[in-house]
């Protein structure tokens, strides 16, 4: 992800910087730009070649990429390929096809940016304004987990979460993920910097604990909270691991889990539908790029700005 | 005006009676305080920067707890109440307006919170907003407003929850010399309109004088004098009164009393005949008189400042630095001459405790 907020500071100059831009003598070639551009393209060729090639390929039929390998170009399979993945139901079950996976993913990445969101505003919220004793405590033990990640605690988590019987269910899925600690920090951080005399004024005028958080807090909160549910939602749409730990009933199979459950299938005597992969793969980059994109103005404002 | 006495009758709007705040570091901020508002009073605390006046006027807002002693508003006692509860409205110094809500939603806040009925928050809002002159700003957000601006929602605020008492904690010191004049006088017209009792918190001795019926003098936590503008000024009960209020400073300096006198390095003046013996004497610059040497207190001219209107002439009585205000275009009788004043004017306190004798 850095990457993606890297070119998204890059084509948001602000409006003084368009200026300056515009009045500068124009014919004048400076090297030290030229080589900024340079490294920038380079750095946009490395990042978009491989996806292009991916899309390219996947609209070729299968025997000519094992073949000829990876191509660029049309290959005029596009409707027939895109259509299977996406519509023909697959896998040993036959219950799931790209669409769905497509949703499970959705769930997973929405469920997981919400619920992270949602609990990392309450823990902040907690920490900052109730002070009682611990609170110093409890944020460092919530910090202390940044130490633990899922690869490191999965096998406990798996235990818990299959004595639950929520193995294969969407809550089972999402739920053992939400806490963060990363997110409890960036709220923290703003919370405290949200000036005292607003809380006191908010309690002059009535606001009890929960019409201050969501009439006062949450607002100022915006740009904050659309930057880190980016980010999550990001994050969750890629997990891999604990999908893959969780879910064995195909119907709850996130898409960048069925790619390989995809491959394994059709690896046998016949050829890999390696077209069908490469499908699937681009369709499983589109969600998140389609976020990123739409989203950047917000996501760059939450990052270097705090209105208060 | 109402009396200082109080002698309008009823229960005070505000009342405090022996009230102690310690901080919970241990820090004893406010060291017993006694003082009252009548209906329709505006008192200023007035006193240096960390003497407590913040943390009193919060006490009556209930943003801070009250360690011993009671708070009392319209005779209800209110240590435990909170401050929504309490009838009280407060401007920040720094406004405290929420930066999200437009100018009319940072207004009608607390309304909504109360449960008022639309139409009638929609009609104090705009009556305020009228009062205000913001009326033409109220669909924007406090961001796109001007610092005298933003002071006049947070007025508003206050204004249209129609409370027993404003509270105002240093509200003009964000805003440049000019605006904060205008706005002095702004605050005190209103003030005046509506009837409502004030408490407002300033370091500042201008607008505590310009702005209260009664001003309380704290230093230390504790009340130094409590009085109108003019007996503080005239007849300031300590030593810290008595360089805290008025510009420029009052000329302090130790004397000897000798009943109807003092008496500093061989000169002489005039003076009250209440005190004798080692005394510390107060003179404002502009009650003393330069009179030719021998006349009065021995005094060299050091410098003489030009401030169009006045002049003043900066010099030592004894060890003390002293200074003399002048009327423009009079000039000092000459290098070394003599300072004097009438009798009344002549302040005497305690030379230990600084308390007026
Ligand atoms: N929350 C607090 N905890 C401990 N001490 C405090 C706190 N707030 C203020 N103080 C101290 O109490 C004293 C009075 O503060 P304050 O009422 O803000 O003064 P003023 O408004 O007159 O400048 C100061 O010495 C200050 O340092
Ligand atoms: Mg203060």
């Amino acid at each position: 992800m850095p990457d993606a907020s890297f070119d998204a500071a890059a084509d948001a100059p602000s409006p003084a910087a368009k200026g300056a831009a515009r009045r500068a003598p124009a014919l004048r070639l400076r090297w030290s730009s030229v080589f900024n551009h340079g490294v920038l393209i380079f750095g946009v060729f490395l990042m978009m070649g491989p996806v292009v090639i991916a899309f390219t390929s996947s609209t070729f039929d299968p025997i000519a990429i094992h073949r000829d390998g990876l191509k660029l170009g049309w290959g005029g399979e596009f409707l027939s390929t895109y259509d299977t993945v996406l519509f023909e139901k697959s896998g040993f079950t036959k219950e799931v096809n790209g669409l769905l996976m497509l949703f499970n993913s959705m769930v997973m990445g929405l469920g997981f940016a919400i619920g992270k969101v949602v609990v990392s505003i309450l823990a902040a919220y907690a920490i900052v304004y109730f002070r009682f004793r611990g609170a110093t405590v409890c944020f460092w033990v919530i910090f202390s987990t940044l130490l633990l990640p899922l690869e490191v605690r999965i096998l406990p988590s798996y235990e818990v979460v299959q004595s639950l019987g929520l193995l294969n269910t969407y809550t089972g899925l999402i739920v053992p993920l939400i806490a963060s600690a990363t997110g409890t920090f960036f709220f923290r951080q703003f919370f405290k910097s949200v000036p005292e005399e607003l809380l006191e004024a908010a309690r002059i005028d009535g606001a009890n604990w929960w019409r201050f958080l969501v009439d006062i807090l949450v607002p100022l909160s915006r740009t904050m909270i659309a930057a880190i549910f980016i980010i999550m939602f990001v994050v969750g749409w890629n997990q891999y691991l604990w999908p893959t730990l969780m879910t064995t009933e195909e119907g709850y199979f996130t898409i960048v889990r069925g790619i390989k459950q995809i491959m394994q299938v059709w690896i046998g005597a016949n050829i890999p539908a390696y077209n069908e992969a490469l499908a699937l793969a681009v369709l499983a980059m589109l969600p998140p790029v389609l976020i990123v994109v739409i989203f950047q103005r917000m996501f760059i404002k939450g990052l270097v700005e705090t209105e208060k | 005006m109402t009396p200082a006495d109080g002698s309008r009758g009823g229960v005070p709007t505000l009342e405090i009676t022996g009230a102690v705040k310690r901080y919970a570091n241990g820090h004893l901020a406010v060291k017993g305080v006694d003082l009252h508002a009548d209906e329709g009073e505006f008192v200023v605390f007035v006193g240096p920067s960390g003497c407590g006046k913040s943390t009193l006027l919060r006490m009556i807002a209930g943003l801070e707890s009250v360690t011993e002693g009671e708070v009392r508003l319209k005779g209800r006692v209110v240590n435990d109440v909170e401050p929504a509860d309490r009838d009280i409205a407060m401007v920040f110094q720094n406004y405290a307006l929420y930066p999200h809500m437009s100018v009319y939603d940072n207004l009608a806040y607390g309304l909504r919170n109360r449960k008022i009925p639309k139409p009638e928050i929609d009609r104090r809002v705009r009556e305020a907003a009228e009062m205000l002159q913001i009326g033409e700003y109220l669909a924007r957000k406090p961001g796109a407003l001007s610092g005298g601006q933003r002071q006049r929602v947070a007025m508003g605020r206050c204004i249209v929850r129609d409370p027993a008492i404003f509270l105002f904690d240093e509200p003009l010191s964000n805003l440049d010399a000019k605006l904060r004049t205008q706005m002095r006088l702004e605050i005190r017209r209103l003030q005046r309109r509506l009837g409502v009792a004030a408490v407002y918190v300033t370091h500042d001795q201008v607008e505590a004088m310009t702005l209260a019926d009664r001003i309380v003098v704290l230093n230390g936590g504790r009340v130094e004098q409590i009085g109108a503008p003019v007996e503080v000024y005239n007849a300031p009960a300590s030593t810290f009164v008595a360089s805290f209020i008025g510009a420029p400073a009052m000329n302090l300096f130790p004397a000897e009393a000798e009943g109807g006198a003092i008496r500093v390095d061989g000169g002489s003046a005039p003076a009250p005949a209440r005190a004798r013996g080692a005394v510390t004497a107060g003179l404002r610059p502009e009650k003393a008189r330069l009179v030719p040497a021998g006349g009065g207190l021995p005094f060299t001219v050091e410098t003489v400042e030009e401030l169009g209107a006045t002049r003043l002439v900066h010099g030592h009585v004894g060890a003390a630095s002293f200074v003399v205000s002048l009327e423009a275009g009079v000039s000092p009788p000459g290098e070394t001459c003599a300072v004097t004043a009438d009798p009344a004017d002549v302040h005497l306190f305690d030379r230990g405790s600084g308390a007026r004798l």
